[in-house]
């Protein structure tokens, strides 16, 4: 059957189930929002920073500030477009309709990506220039050197994420294992490892440690992980890839 | 059609389906029969290509469903009535179905409306009944128009109209030319559903098999003799006729005398040979569900025990008498499911009867009983002992559906 056929179910699927609405929303407003406050508080708080602080402050960074926690909703939104054919039984309809694995998985994938990245550019967007407006004369423009790119790459992140989640809740299957898993891992254990000196080495592999650096435009000043902005995404798109390749396998194999 | 070949499922040390072979051929509704945990829906499942065989192969039309080109416009199933996103409506349920096989969507207000839904299309799915559930995963089989249908247990939860309903939908399917392949765990409904059956207990195949021959290949056709009562010598005079003549006869609760490898008339003759009035010769037929209940007992998984209560029992006042246990039937007692003689009426089940052996009139005309005698029929005018019965039977055999 063809592609286009799938993916145009796929759309109808997402679009009329009201977690989409609800759990890209408050991605969007959960890291604008955030991020505009933060940038507020930076603002305020920028005469009191000593002359290296300011020399490495990062005002496009600061305006994604809301990513962290803004991300958490789009792990909820990967994980549910998935298993939530899991979990109502739906996955044997689909899977008797579409018997090729293949195209349902990517399909599902693709229609649910190609949304996050709408949604995650807009939110990067909106971040960012709602930002810089809070930062009054610290702010950085779109033309400086490397913002466009840490803005576009704020967009690859979240999209990044919903994929890392959906690769992981077609493994799992289960909505709430899933969910019990990411959401602690992505909102504490990340970072905690990233930022502990004793595992620093390690934690600034894992998916978000290194794609989030897309999202920096100046280096901070502890700062020396052997890979650039790009690198830190292409490892973060190396995770993504095995997830989804560990979802798939295990969809092929299992029966539904 | 669809064709299984040695299918065999483990779900690790349990063996659900083993070694199933059988043939599901176009053109008639065959019931697919066994009871809870059987291996119905494991096997539906393998036709589906949802979950793959452990050895052997199912194929439709001679693909494995995997392999199936365009699957949705040939094969439609109802797995499950509840594998539906309760927060996506209706209409837009089967509108994502029917976009995958590229129907349009016009297909989706049709069927809709062939299922009786029009009126909650645009209603989450959350709030359906079982019986809508079922209506909307119907709606969603017949979607692609296809040739080859599959549905576990369509009627659960359906009112009687709707099992009326469904019924009918099947046999039309199957008139058009149809396959179409029904599980249930109720004989009663295969009976008057599916003209073929197959039959598992255990994941094993128990039959397979035209209706009609499993009727005559697992009911004991018998025949009930009663002779006036109170007059034993009658009885034992019929009796000792009746078995020189080669039928196997055997006394009953009541007084009766259940009479097998005889036909209807050749009794009538031996007992009027033997100088015996009989008050009643009636054709009696294990009902369909006897006939099934004891070909799977042997293969019922989860049978009900005696519910013990130990420990659970509230305290009886000091003094007062332990109440008797009153035994429940069907709770503990294995084999309680071999078909019963019949009590008075004959007919333990409310099931259609097959064509009754022998003459029609034979059974429906008792001799009539000599006036002073007590008789059943006492209220009624002289002449209807004589008349009674007879339209009674031949009511019951024009409303028979086969």
């Amino acid at each position: 059957m063809a592609a286009t056929q799938v993916l145009k179910s796929e759309w109808t699927k997402i679009r009329s189930v009201s977690s989409t609405v609800w759990t890209l929303g408050l991605a969007l407003v959960v890291t604008v929002g955030l991020g505009l406050l933060i940038s507020i508080l930076a603002k305020n708080d920028y005469d009191s920073l000593n002359a290296q602080d300011r020399r490495v402050f990062d005002p496009t960074f600061t305006s994604f500030a809301g990513t962290s926690l803004g991300q958490l909703a789009m792990i909820v939104f990967g994980v549910l477009v998935v298993s939530n054919e899991y979990s109502t039984g739906m996955i044997r309809t689909s899977l008797s309709a579409v018997p090729q694995r293949a195209t349902f998985m990517a399909s599902k994938v693709a229609v649910a990506t190609l949304l996050a990245l709408v949604v995650g550019l807009v939110t990067s967007f909106i971040s960012f220039f709602l930002g810089q407006a809070m930062l009054g004369e610290h702010k950085a423009l779109i033309s400086d050197p490397g913002v466009l790119r840490a803005v576009i790459g704020g967009g690859l992140y979240m999209t990044l994420i919903a994929m890392f989640s959906m690769g992981v809740a077609m493994m799992l299957r289960s909505p709430m294992l899933s969910l019990g898993i990411l959401m602690p891992f992505f909102f504490l254990i990340s970072s905690i490892l990233g930022n502990v000196s004793a595992t620093k080495k390690i934690g600034r592999f894992l998916p978000d440690q290194a794609g989030s650096k897309i999202m920096q435009v100046k280096t901070p000043l502890d700062d020396d992980s052997p890979y650039g902005p790009w690198g830190g995404l292409a490892i973060m798109v190396l995770w993504v890839v095995v997830a989804l390749i560990g979802g798939y396998a295990l969809l092929k194999k299992r029966d539904a | 059609m669809i064709e299984a070949v040695g299918l065999t499922k483990r779900y690790g040390a349990k063996t659900a389906v083993y070694n199933l072979s059988f043939q599901v051929r176009p053109g008639t509704v065959t019931g697919f029969l066994g009871p809870n945990g059987s291996g119905k829906s494991t096997t539906m499942r393998m036709i589906l290509g949802l979950d793959q065989p452990t050895t052997g192969q199912v194929t439709i039309g001679g693909y494995p469903y995997r392999k199936l080109p365009n699957a949705p416009r040939q094969v439609g199933a109802l797995l499950d009535a509840k594998a539906v996103h309760g927060g996506r409506h209706a209409r837009n349920h089967l509108l994502c179905l029917a976009q995958l096989s590229g129907i349009p969507a016009r297909r989706v207000d049709e069927v809709l409306g062939v299922v009786g839904l029009q009126e909650v299309a645009k209603k989450r799915s959350k709030g359906f009944s079982l019986g809508m559930g079922q209506r909307l995963g119907i709606a969603a089989a017949l979607l692609g128009d296809p040739q080859v249908l599959l549905f576990d247990e369509p009627v659960n939860g359906l009112d009687p109209e709707g099992i009326l309903w469904v019924r009918n939908l099947m046999k039309s399917l199957a008139a058009e030319g149809r396959t179409v392949f029904v599980s249930s765990h109720l004989m009663s409904e295969m009976a008057l559903t599916a003209e073929h059956l197959i039959v598992i207990g255990r994941g094993q195949l128990l039959a397979d098999m035209s209706v009609k021959d499993f009727i005559s290949h697992n009911s004991a056709d018998f025949a009930r003799v009663r002779t006036p009562e109170g007059d034993v010598q009658q009885r034992e005079k019929l009796s000792a006729a009746l078995s020189e003549a080669g039928g196997q006869v055997m006394p009953e609760q009541d007084g009766a005398l259940r009479v097998t490898g005889l036909p209807l008339p050749r009794i009538s003759d031996l007992a009027h040979d033997a100088d015996v009035r009989v008050w009643e010769l009636s054709p009696h037929q294990a009902s369909l569900e006897e006939a099934y209940m004891r070909m799977t007992q042997g293969a019922v998984d989860y049978r009900s025990t005696v519910d013990q209560r130990a420990g659970l029992q509230q305290q009886l006042p000091p003094g007062a008498m332990p109440q008797q246990q009153m035994p429940v039937p069907g709770q503990g007692q294995p084999g309680w499911y071999a078909p019963p003689p019949p009590q008075q009426g004959g007919q333990p089940f409310a099931m259609p009867q097959g064509a009754p052996q022998g003459a029609p009139g034979a059974p429906g005309a008792p001799q009539g009983p000599p006036p002073g005698t007590p008789n059943p029929y006492a209220a009624a005018p002289p002449q209807a002992p004589a008349s009674a019965p007879a339209p009674d039977m031949t009511k019951r055999d024009s409303e028979d559906p086969r």
